[in-house]
């Protein structure tokens, strides 16, 4: 999963989701050990100041943890992963929901359009 | 904390054009800074300075507490614009005399650089393309186990991607006692890299945050909106 990046926001918050989504995904399974600042730095290709300060964030929200001498791992509470998981689904489908009002569907129309597009998926 | 380069009020005249202009500015331990401007803002009148390349008409310049000279060339790690090695020399050769002249040399780090950017060691200078030479030089100066590297256009002459390379060298080489200055006008290529970065425009500096205040405050990339600081 590459590091996507986007240049007109802050880079801190960006490399906080981008974990986050390697987290919920499972690329970084439950207490797993994380690479190095500095490996992520470079696979990212950002600062390694930068990186490090989004792992103390995500260290400070409990989602990773710090082994005294063998280094960062990924928290081993499934139920913290889960959550995490449901809040970034919440926010991706509360971005759709904003671009389908602009286009003027109501609430209905939207279930509906889905609900045909799963379907369609299934049968592919 | 102490800052590893600081200057104050320094200023740099040629005649009656002033390249620096009262410029104040300090620079911590652990940093990669950007230091932006088009052609002729004074990026490299500055980075000569910092070298003892050019003495300051006015004001201070401090590096690890010292003025330059013997004392910070020691500490500084400085990669010119332009190449003064000479180019009948083999890589190896060029090697030794680095060995010879910097006590923070690193040579194991040297060869395992040219053996990642696939430079053979035996080639001489003048047989490689600019990039190429330009790779070598980095390598050269980033070999060094220096305080403050300043890199005074290092990813100019080179393709996108050994540019990527030379920015991961940049990242891999990162410690947090020393700094790393990098001037140069291709911005969006480095921006993800740097923590801050300074702005210069005819000798001034007009801008100096970190990147993250900078696309937080604007909205924009550094270089968008370089784009619109220096529009001509």
């Amino acid at each position: 999963m590459p590091w996507d990046l986007k240049p007109d926001r802050p880079i801190y918050p960006q490399l906080i989701e981008a974990i986050e989504l390697k987290i919920c995904s499972g690329v970084y399974p439950p207490g797993s050990k994380l690479k190095s600042v500095r490996d992520l730095a470079q696979e990212a290709a950002v600062n390694p100041n930068t990186m490090q300060r989004a792992l103390a964030k995500l260290e400070e929200d409990g989602l990773i943890y710090t082994h005294r001498t063998s280094g960062r791992f990924v928290t081993e509470d499934a139920n913290m992963v889960k959550q995490l998981r449901n809040k970034i689904a919440k926010e991706e489908i509360n971005q759709l929901f904003q671009k389908m009002k602009i286009l003027g569907f109501e609430k209905k129309e939207i279930l509906d359009l889905i609900s045909i597009m799963l379907e369609e998926s299934d049968n592919k | 904390m102490t800052s590893l380069l600081t200057c104050r009020n320094l200023t740099k005249s040629f005649g009656a054009k002033k390249a620096i202009d009262n410029i104040s500015l300090d620079i911590g331990r652990g940093k990669i800074v950007g230091l932006l401007g088009p052609n002729g803002s004074g990026k490299t009148t500055f980075i000569k300075l910092c070298n003892n390349l050019l003495t300051p008409t006015h004001g201070e310049l401090l590096i690890g507490g010292h003025r330059p000279g013997v004392e910070t060339k020691k500490i500084v790690s400085y990669l010119p614009e332009r190449t003064y090695l000479n180019d009948w020399m083999k890589v190896s050769q060029i090697i030794d005399f680095f060995k010879d002249f910097y006590e923070d040399f690193n040579t194991e780090k040297a060869y395992d650089m040219l053996k990642r950017f696939n430079i053979d060691p035996t080639d001489k200078l003048k047989t490689m393309s600019k990039g190429t030479k330009e790779k070598v030089q980095l390598i050269l100066v980033m070999s060094r186990e220096a305080e403050l590297y300043l890199l005074d256009e290092p990813i100019g002459g080179v393709d996108p991607a050994a540019r990527d390379f030379i920015l991961e060298t940049i990242i891999s080489n990162y410690n947090e006692n020393a700094s790393i200055i990098i001037s140069t006008h291709l911005i969006s290529d480095i921006e993800k890299v740097l923590d801050e970065v300074v702005f210069i425009k005819d000798g001034q500096i007009v801008l100096s945050k970190t990147v993250d205040e900078i696309r937080d405050e604007s909205g924009k990339s550094v270089d968008a909106l370089f784009r619109e600081v220096f529009k001509c």
